[in-house]
């Protein structure tokens, strides 16, 4: 096991710089820079800011100095539109917001998303199940830019109950998590729903039954751990997902987290911003990805690495 | 313009109280003298030198104040500058500082306005702003921009702690109105040294405006409290200022209505309602910017746009009423001119086409079209480049049908800003979407973009045109020079003028001495109260 943690954390390496390269190439090749603006600049200006940013070295230079800022001194520069911050502060500020409302938002949509899913696929074809269906048919055709506005109608403009928008303490999370949550909420809830239906028509679970354990038991230790298969490996890159952020979730409800930062960087060409975010998301996803790997192998039992 | 300059100067002078805030009689202030203010997007620097935009400007405002401020109708008063005067030659400005402290009670010096303005122009600052410098002919800006000379050569120089001296290259009328721009302001010298790049942040930014700032979550919000080393604190009434990004214009409407926002724009098409709602807070005040179509006249544009006609025609089929009427619907005006109509001693040419019907107008353009060589045989196909923006694409898909009246084929093209951008600027449209606001108040602020030399993305050129231009800069009175290049412009058509801005927004009706007449939309909080419900 060790072993392959270590060969994976190995390839993860060169896939990391694949990524840096090949995101620098593209983010260049798009048209326009980050200080292309209506008003044009005299080239003087434009010259002056080119060489404060380094734009004027050629392409393999410049994604050298950045590689070698990052491994260094941890340094993913200045940011090209925010003169005043830095990308370690942008990440810094903005990071932990999402987190806070994506790890929340996760661990919601999974405890309630598998417990529809559990009950449904338990009580299949009754009025509980048809209940369960269509209330995560429903969050999930309800897209998160319809959900935000109607919340903040409902309990900002008429209850007045919270605040519709901005950052800190627990009421300004309430909507984002929302928000946020549904539509992976009912996504889980149908997967585990039909990933236990086909556990629980397989033969280890007849056996079960026929041994005389009791119902729960039957559910609990036999059906749930081979249920959660599909469900797990759908979980990794689903946590990353949420934990950087949404742009809809932090436009609507200005949470100044990074899902917005990252679509923003990559409009006005921030490159160092949207290379920053670019490197936490594919550091995280590789990280998960082993992480799902290797509770996999917890789980079941017939995968050997 | 000396004589309007210095009567201006002098009236200055003997005015000297300032505007501030003011209750009027039988107002009774509110216990929380609070105001929140609605941005669209992130604060991007509260550097003054290296602000680039209104939001930016918004906050900075309130921190710094330049050697001018602006009044209730944008007309300059005195700021950190107490009078001042000039030459003969009319090169050179001579401004004497009021005795003002910065918020961490040093005293602000001539000094700090010369290391401020160097650092504008030094390459090292790389500002996006340091074109500002150059426009305003400070002598030795260009060659500081290009790193011909140091930044010390600038023609700026204290005298004394409280007296500087500007030297110009040439008379610039517009020099004075440059002030209220943030380029301008003064930074604390011994703070921007020792913090570096990190002097904007709280706790640490020290400025000389009527407020001192408490916090800043990028994205999130700025607060700000009043600045008790303010030099006329006295008469500040607002004690905290909160700036809230809502990057979403009906999501601010609606935290506007559910009491969280004291300001909010109006998003598009929806004034109507609002106004019969809402008509205390409803408002609408003029904005100093203009929507046009550029047409490309470079070698690399369309044929058929270098036949005046054509352009005349495409001038006279854009139906501005029903892009103002029925598609904005907001208080934007038409617009004839390039310049925009609340700017400050602006006077419109006559103008012929103006005053026809729209019917007419339609006639005129098929006729112009016929004349030209265009018709059923040969119909005249151009391409219309925007930026994505759900008013932009609404305006567009009607300028679609208005030209297809005139048997035009007009294909939309929509890009992505960046590119749009880029694309302009390389000359690489038939007709583009553009919009030019004014960096002060003063037509040429305007006028100076369709030189021969100026930023012209459509490559106008017209000889005449750049001599009333270049007249205008040494002319007692100006106006006249504005009037003639803006009649070339009508009869020359280098662009569709589409519609002249205005600012559309809730206002919460508390809070008073808000500005509405100022067309460059610049506030300053130390001039606003807010009265008991």
């Amino acid at each position: 096991m060790f072993g392959f943690i270590l060969r994976r954390l190995a390839v993860a390496v060169p896939t990391l710089l694949m990524l840096i390269v090949v995101s620098f190439v593209l983010m260049h090749a798009a048209p326009g820079g980050p200080f292309t603006q209506e008003r044009a600049l005299p080239p003087q200006v434009l010259a002056n800011l080119e060489a404060k940013y380094g734009l004027d070295r050629s392409l393999p230079e410049q994604i050298w100095t950045y590689v070698s800022g990052i491994v260094t001194r941890f340094d993913f520069g200045p940011s090209f539109v925010y003169p005043d911050r830095s990308v370690n502060d942008i990440i810094a500020q903005g990071f932990p917001v999402t987190l806070t409302y994506g790890a929340i938002g996760f661990a919601l949509s999974v405890v309630i998303g598998v417990a529809l899913g559990v009950v449904a696929a338990i009580r299949h074809n009754t009025w509980l199940d048809t209940l369960a269906v269509g209330v995560s048919i429903g969050a999930q055709v309800l897209p998160n830019f319809v959900i935000a506005p109607i919340l903040v109608l409902v309990l900002t403009l008429w209850l007045r109950w919270l605040p519709g928008g901005g950052w800190g303490g627990w009421p300004y999370w309430v909507m984002p998590i929302i928000a946020l949550a549904l539509s992976h909420m009912a996504s889980i809830a149908r997967l585990t729903r039909s990933s236990m239906l086909e556990v629980l028509g397989s033969n280890h679970i007849r056996t079960a039954r026929a041994k005389g354990l009791s119902e729960r038991a039957v559910i609990l230790r036999h059906a749930l751990k081979p249920a959660m298969l599909p469900v797990i490996s759908y979980l990794g890159p689903l946590f990353v997902t949420m934990i950087t952020g949404s742009v809809v979730v932090d436009m609507y409800f200005s949470t100044g987290g990074i899902g917005r930062s990252f679509v923003d960087s990559a409009l006005s060409r921030d490159y160092a911003v949207m290379m920053g975010i670019t490197i936490l998301v594919g550091a995280l996803t590789i990280f998960f990805n082993l992480l799902v790997d290797v509770l996999y192998a917890w789980i079941d039992p017939k995968i050997r690495y | 313009m000396t004589k309007l300059f210095l009567t201006t100067a002098l009236a200055a002078c003997i005015a000297l109280p300032a505007l501030a805030a003011e209750p009027a009689e039988g107002e009774k202030l509110a216990d929380r003298q609070t105001y929140d203010f609605w941005l669209l997007d992130a604060v991007k620097t509260l550097d003054p030198q290296k602000n680039t935009d209104r939001p930016g400007a918004d906050v900075i405002n309130q921190l710094f104040e330049g050697l001018a401020i602006e009044d209730a109708r944008g007309a300059m008063i005195p700021g950190a500058a107490e009078s001042w005067t000039l030459s003969d030659d009319r090169k050179t400005h001579t401004f004497k500082l009021r005795e003002a402290r910065w918020s961490n009670g040093d005293p602000v010096t001539a000094n700090d306005f010369v290391f401020a303005w160097r650092r504008l122009v030094d390459p090292k600052t790389a500002s996006e702003y340091a074109w500002y410098a150059e426009l305003a002919n400070i002598a030795n800006a260009s060659e500081i921009i290009k790193g011909e000379k140091p930044a010390t050569e600038l023609g700026v120089r204290a005298v004394d702690d409280r007296t500087l001296e500007v030297t110009l290259t040439q008379p610039t009328p517009y020099f004075l109105k440059m002030q209220s721009n943030t380029a301008l302001f003064p930074v604390p010298q011994k703070v921007v040294e020792a913090e570096g790049d990190n002097w904007t942040r709280p706790g640490k930014l020290v400025g000389n405006g009527a407020y001192v700032l408490t916090g800043h979550d990028l994205g999130v919000q700025v607060t700000m409290k009043k600045n008790d080393n303010y030099r006329d604190a006295a008469s500040t009434i607002l004690t905290d200022l909160k700036f809230t990004t809502v990057n979403d214009v009906n999501a601010g409407l609606t935290r506007y209505l559910a009491g969280e926002l004291d300001y909010v724009e109006i998003p598009a098409g929806q004034y109507p309602r609002l106004e019969k709602e809402y008509p205390d807070a409803a408002t609408v005040s003029p904005n100093a910017c203009t929507y046009a179509y550029i047409m490309n006249l470079s070698d690399k544009g369309p044929e058929a746009l270098k036949d005046k006609r054509v352009r005349q025609a495409l001038m006279l089929g854009m139906q501005r009423d029903i892009v103002v009427n029925n598609i904005l619907q907001g208080g934007q005006k038409p617009a004839w001119t390039w310049t925009h109509w609340a700017i400050e001693g602006f006077v419109a040419p006559d103008n012929p086409w103006e005053k026809m019907t729209q019917e007419n107008r339609t006639a005129r353009a098929k006729e112009l079209l016929a004349e030209a060589g265009y018709g059923p045989d040969k119909p005249l196909t151009l391409t219309l480049q925007y930026n994505t923006s759900e008013d932009h694409k609404k305006i567009a898909v009607a300028a679609q049908q208005f030209y297809k009246q005139l048997g035009v084929d007009l294909t939309l093209n929509n890009v992505e800003w960046k590119v749009h951008t880029d694309r302009m600027q390389n000359q690489d449209f038939d007709i583009a979407r553009y919009a030019w606001c004014a960096d002060y108040n003063e037509p040429s602020t305007f006028l100076d973009y369709f030189r021969s030399t100026g930023k012209n993305e459509g490559r106008f050129v017209n000889a005449d045109y750049d001599a009333a231009l270049d007249h205008s800069k040494t002319a007692e009175d100006p106006s006249g020079d504005y009037r003639k290049a803006e009649a070339i412009l009508a009869d020359e058509i280098p662009a569709v003028f589409v519609y002249h801005y205005a600012s559309v927004a809730m206002r919460n009706p508390a809070v008073k001495g808000v500005p509405l007449e100022n067309p460059m939309n610049t506030w300053y909080a130390k001039d606003l109260y807010r009265i008991a419900p």
